[in-house]
Order: structure tokens, then C-alpha cells, then sequence
């Protein structure tokens, strides 16, 4: 165990020591006074190693990762889990816009809201299968271009709008699972929407719990609603963009 | 000798960029050390080519005279210009802007201010009417374009901009920010990626009293600016975030849009959402849309607008590019970072994210408007 001390400290210097301590064999680090360092656990590895961050990150925290788990207990800025490949980031607070993109492995949980174009390009391929839960609402271009994965929104807060403008436009992969129906008037052309069956429900409850028991909520409150879910009608839907059907 | 004068032959320039403003509602004033602290924080959004703050309520001893701010190459450029100012103005009070040299920022030009209103008796009143304002806006267009190596980079009452090439914590100790006192308070950290960083390239650019930096690219740069140059304005600097400056003064000074309005032809709302407004919402939207199409920015952006009435933030209208406000009692923070705010500001009453193209709104209280904050929308 570690604790970092990261009060005016750049980024750089930062990450130089969380290697060097996962190097060593370190297998949790504490880093206090984090206010705005770039880059936080970009691209390192390790199943057992987890980082809890006090302080708000700044951008790109957990891009390209493959393994470790990442605990902010504040707001977290933009583009988090970019290009991610497995291990686990939670938010305690909320998330700023691009999360996940082009996400392929791993789970971002967040307990707030997050940003615009949540899991843009996400994907996902046989064993590699990307979750995303948000418990409160997202902005507009939601699960844009998403290619594969799954990414669930709770809209817990009960706000009415929670799911932003251009939902799922050019989803061609992956599940969207909702907590609550959203005027279907708004969906993408590109998307169906369906009740979750009880495969789905059976399929979500090991990622649900284990999202409860990341921020110490007990599992029926979140799952006490009917869920509906959403995919693509295509898996290539602008194939005759350019030329004729 | 690039100072001052561009002479370079790209179209605009394309910045990635970071910013922060803090206000005050109730005119409480601070020095420059937060708003130093808060951008220093985005440090790594620039690249050490542009830094620049604006601070409202810093001249209160000269508070109705015009503060214009001068970037001079040569002595000959300063004599030549000193000449115009003295044959149109009178001058109150006339030195050079303090600096202390840090080895930081080692190369930039003469810099002097001058306190001054137009004469009532000054030659151009041969031929047509001003209003001083007018005046103003025209001595400006002339000097930048007409005076090799003099550039103004403020000309508003009670306000100052002090920018120039160099990371912003330097520049602000450069210009000594840490004296000097304001109720209002805008910076910007600069990353030029199409043109070299020259001194009259840096953020804020201001015209009168109002003052932008701005994150972002305006791809509509030239049909704003052939727009522009119909009222003669004069775009002397071929960067992008002068027309947003020009528009605004023209939308607000010269065509009396409220603030509210004139950021919705900047940032205006999709044909498809206007057409579900309700009847005379959807009229304006429609007029506004068809009268100033050239008016509208398109690409991504990021602004905070400083005016003597308060200060504006808003992104546009699909957020390209981040922006994030907070409140704490009578302040309110916006920046492109989180961590910017709370380098200042801990534990704000509230933070969030403002929507695309929705502008948050924060004017002096003494105007008895509050806090709007985005939060309503418009």
C-alpha cells in the first residue's frame, strides 16, 4: 500500500510513480490532493491493483488500461476509459462527457450523471464485452456510433429528461438497457426498442450487483423497475449510404 | 517583428486551448492571484504561444474614460500614433503598462495605456456624427489596420485586457496581476496550431467593453467576416475569435439584441427544434435564424464573453468542446476544466455542466437581475 501526496504535482511525475510502484509489487495506492493530473492509470495492468483517488482527475483518467481498478471518489472530468481494455473505473460522483470511447473491455461504473456522447464507439468482440452503468442521466449523442457492448442507464434521480437528444444515432452493435421508457419518438432510426425478457434481467443482475456493492446501495433499488432495452436494427446500417440497395 | 501586425497568410487559426472566468455578483473585488491559479491549472492546454486575462472594475479612479491599450513594435509606430490620439482625444492620463520582467517572458513589445475620451471638437465631426462609442470602435479599426506595429488590444471603460505570448501564469505575473483588483475576471491558455503565436494572436480579444476568449474553431469564419466588414468592421487579425467579439458588439451595441438573443444567433437551436416551439418562440427563433444566417458560428466553441454588465459562458451547439460551471455564494466559476474551479473554489455550492448552446448568464446584481446560471435554460 501507498499513499501519494499529489498536491501540485504534474501529471507526469504522478504516473512515473504509480508504475514504478506497480513495478514494485504495490497493489493499492491511495492518491490524496488530486486536483485536475491528466492521464491517471493510462495503460497500466494488473488485475489486483487498485488506485482510489481523492480530489477531482483531470482528462483521460484509465485510457487504454487493461486491468487494474480505479476508484474516484469525487466528479471526474472528460474522456474517461478512453480506448480501455479491461479492469474497472467507479465513479462515486459525476462523469464529464466521452466516456468509454471506443471502449473495449473492462466496466465504468458511475453514480451520477454523466456527459455528451457516452460509450461513442464502443465495441466489443467474443470474451470482450464492455459495460457502462450510469445512475443518473447523460447527455445528447448517447452510445453513438456504439459497435458492441453493453451500457445500462438507471436515471435514478427520477429527472424526467435523462437521456438527452440524438440517443443511439449510428448504433450498430451492442445493448442499451434502460431502467425507465424514454419517448420513443426521440430514438434514432437505427435502434428497436423491446422489454428486457428474463434472460436479460438474469444476463444484467451480476453487473447490477456488483454496481450496487460499488457504491453501497442495496441491489432491489435499483432493480426494482421493469428494464427495456435497445438495439440496432442493423449491424450495417449505412451500407447503401453511397450506393444504391 | 511578428509582434504586432500578422502578416501571416493563414486564413484563421485553429486552437485547442483552455479557459476560465470567475465573477462576482455583488462587484466584490479580487486581485489576479485566483484567476492565475485557476488557469494555471490547464496549463498543459496550451503551448506556451498566447496567455492572456481580462479584468472588469480594475480602473475605477479613470472609470469614465476610455482605456486603450497599446502594443507598439518601434517608437516610430508609438510617435505616429500618439499623434492620432492626441488630435481626436483628450488624454487624461498617459504611461507605460507596469510589467515585471521575468525571465519567463523575455521578448514582447512596448506596451503603453492611455486614458482618454474623444474630443467634442476633433476633426471627424466635419463630416459625419459619432457617438463616442462609434468613435471609438473606428479609432480602433484604424489604428490596428493603418499603423504599422501599433496594435490596441483594449479599449473598454473600466475594464483591461493584458495578454500576450507566453504560458498565462507568466503572463500574469508579467503584468503583475497579483496588484491589480476587478469584480470580473476572464483568462485563457492558448495552443495556435495553424499560425505562429504572436502578441495581438493572444486571447481575450475585446472591442469597447466587451471581451472573448474563446476554445475552439470557427469554421464559418468567412461568411462571419464578410458579414462583418458590411458594417465596416475591420478584421485585421485573421484569427477566428475576433468575429465572435464584432458580432456580439454588432448584435448588442449597434442593433440593441438583449444578450439572451443575440447568444442564441450565435449558438442558434436546429431548424428541427425551432419548428416544435410554440408560436410567437418559433417566430423569433425563425426571424433570428433568417436574419443574422451569416451571424451564426458553426464549428466547435467554447466561450466566456466579458461585458460591464456581467459575464456569459456557452458552448456550442452539439458541445465540442468542454465547459463546466460552479456557484459559490455571490462567485461564479466557469472553465474548461473542473479541477480549474477547484483550485479556487473546493467546495462550490454547485458545479455542473452546461447544456450545448445554452448560455449561462450571470449579470451584476445592482442591475437587480441574479443569477441564472443555465441551470433554466432560456
Amino acid at each position: 500500500m501507498i499513499t501519494i501526496d499529489a498536491a501540485g504535482m504534474h501529471y507526469k511525475e504522478l504516473n512515473r510513480l504509480i508504475r514504478e510502484g506497480i513495478g514494485k509489487g504495490i497493489k493499492k495506492f491511495f492518491l490524496e490532493n488530486i486536483n485536475g493530473q491528466y492521464y491517471i492509470g493510462d495503460g497500466i495492468k494488473g488485475d489486483d491493483v487498485v488506485i482510489n483517488i481523492n480530489g477531482t482527475p483531470g482528462n483521460d483518467i484509465g485510457a487504454f488500461m487493461d486491468g487494474p481498478t480505479l476508484i474516484v471518489n469525487n466528479n471526474a472530468q472528460d474522456n474517461i476509459g478512453n480506448t480501455m481494455n479491461a479492469g474497472k473505473i467507479i465513479i462515486k460522483g459525476d462523469a464529464g462527457d466521452v466516456v468509454g470511447y471506443g471502449m473495449r473491455g473492462g466496466r465504468i461504473y458511475i453514480l451520477g450523471d454523466a456527459g455528451y456522447r457516452v460509450g461513442i464507439h464502443m465495441k466489443g468482440y467474443n470474451e470482450q464485452l464492455p459495460v457502462i452503468i450510469i445512475g443518473g442521466k447523460v447527455g445528447s449523442f448517447f452510445a453513438e456510433y456504439m459497435a458492441g457492448g453493453i451500457i445500462v442507464l438507471l436515471g435514478l434521480n427520477d429527472s424526467d429528461e435523462f437521456d438527452g437528444e440524438y440517443f443511439a444515432s449510428g448504433m450498430h452493435g451492442g445493448t442499451i438497457y434502460l431502467r425507465k421508457k424514454i419517448d420513443f419518438s426521440k430514438y434514432s432510426k437505427d435502434v428497436e426498442l423491446y422489454e428486457a425478457d428474463e434472460n436479460d434481467m438474469i444476463f444484467l443482475k451480476k453487473y447490477l450487483t456488483e454496481y450496487a456493492d460499488s457504491f453501497n446501495i442495496p441491489y432491489e433499488e435499483i432493480s426494482g423497475k421493469p428494464f427495456y432495452k435497445i438495439v440496432p436494427s442493423s449491424a450495417r446500417p449505412y451500407a447503401h449510404l453511397y450506393t444504391s440497395a | 517583428m511578428f509582434r504586432i501586425k500578422n502578416k501571416f497568410n493563414a486564413e484563421r487559426d485553429i486552437s485547442g486551448c483552455g479557459l476560465c472566468g470567475i465573477i462576482n455578483a455583488k462587484k466584490i473585488k479580487t486581485n489576479g492571484s485566483d484567476i492565475k491559479k485557476s488557469i494555471s491549472v490547464e496549463h498543459d492546454r496550451g503551448n506556451g504561444l498566447g496567455g492572456g486575462f481580462a479584468v472588469y472594475g480594475n480602473y475605477p479612479d479613470y472609470a469614465e474614460l476610455y482605456a486603450f491599450h497599446i502594443m507598439y513594435d518601434n517608437l516610430s509606430a508609438k510617435a505616429d500614433v500618439e499623434e492620432y490620439i492626441k488630435n481626436n482625444f483628450i488624454i487624461e492620463k498617459e504611461e507605460p503598462i507596469p510589467t515585471f520582467r521575468t525571465s519567463k517572458i523575455y521578448d514582447h513589445p512596448y506596451l503603453h495605456r492611455y486614458f482618454i475620451k474623444p474630443k467634442s471638437d476633433r476633426p471627424d465631426k466635419l463630416f459625419h456624427e459619432l457617438g463616442d462609442d462609434d468613435f471609438v470602435v473606428n479609432s480602433v479599426m484604424l489604428i490596428n489596420q493603418n499603423y504599422d506595429g501599433a496594435y490596441v488590444f483594449s479599449s473598454g471603460k473600466n475594464m483591461g485586457a493584458f495578454k500576450g505570448v507566453g504560458y498565462p501564469e507568466d503572463i500574469a505575473d508579467f503584468y503583475k496581476l497579483e496588484e491589480i483588483e476587478g469584480y470580473m475576471w476572464t483568462a485563457h491558455n492558448r495552443f495556435p496550431t495553424n499560425t505562429p503565436g504572436w502578441w495581438g494572436g493572444a486571447h481575450p480579444f475585446t472591442l469597447l467593453d466587451w471581451s472573448i476568449v474563446h476554445n475552439g474553431e470557427i469554421s464559418s469564419y468567412g461568411i462571419n467576416k464578410r458579414y462583418l466588414e458590411m458594417y465596416k468592421y475591420n478584421l485585421a487579425l485573421k484569427t477566428d475569435t475576433e468575429v465572435i467579439t464584432y458580432i456580439l458588439d454588432l448584435l448588442i451595441r449597434k442593433h440593441k439584441l438583449p444578450i439572451s438573443l443575440a447568444l442564441t444567433v450565435l449558438a442558434s437551436p436546429f431548424y428541427q427544434k425551432i419548428d416544435k416551439m410554440d408560436g410567437e418562440k418559433r417566430e423569433l427563433f425563425t426571424a433570428l435564424r433568417q436574419i443574422y444566417g451569416s451571424a451564426l458560428l458553426n464549428g466547435p466553441f467554447a466561450i466566456v464573453f466579458g461585458h460591464s454588465n456581467g459575464m456569459v459562458a456557452m458552448n456550442d451547439r452539439i458541445k465540442l468542446r468542454p465547459l463546466v460551471a460552479a456557484a459559490m455564494g455571490d462567485f461564479t466559476y466557469v472553465a474548461s476544466e473542473e479541477a480549474a474551479i477547484r483550485a479556487v473554489c473546493p467546495s462550490p455550492d454547485i458545479v455542473w455542466s452546461p447544456k450545448a448552446g445554452e448560455p449561462v448568464i450571470v449579470e451584476f446584481e445592482e442591475k437587480n437581475i441574479h443569477q441564472k446560471g443555465g441551470l433554466l435554460g432560456l
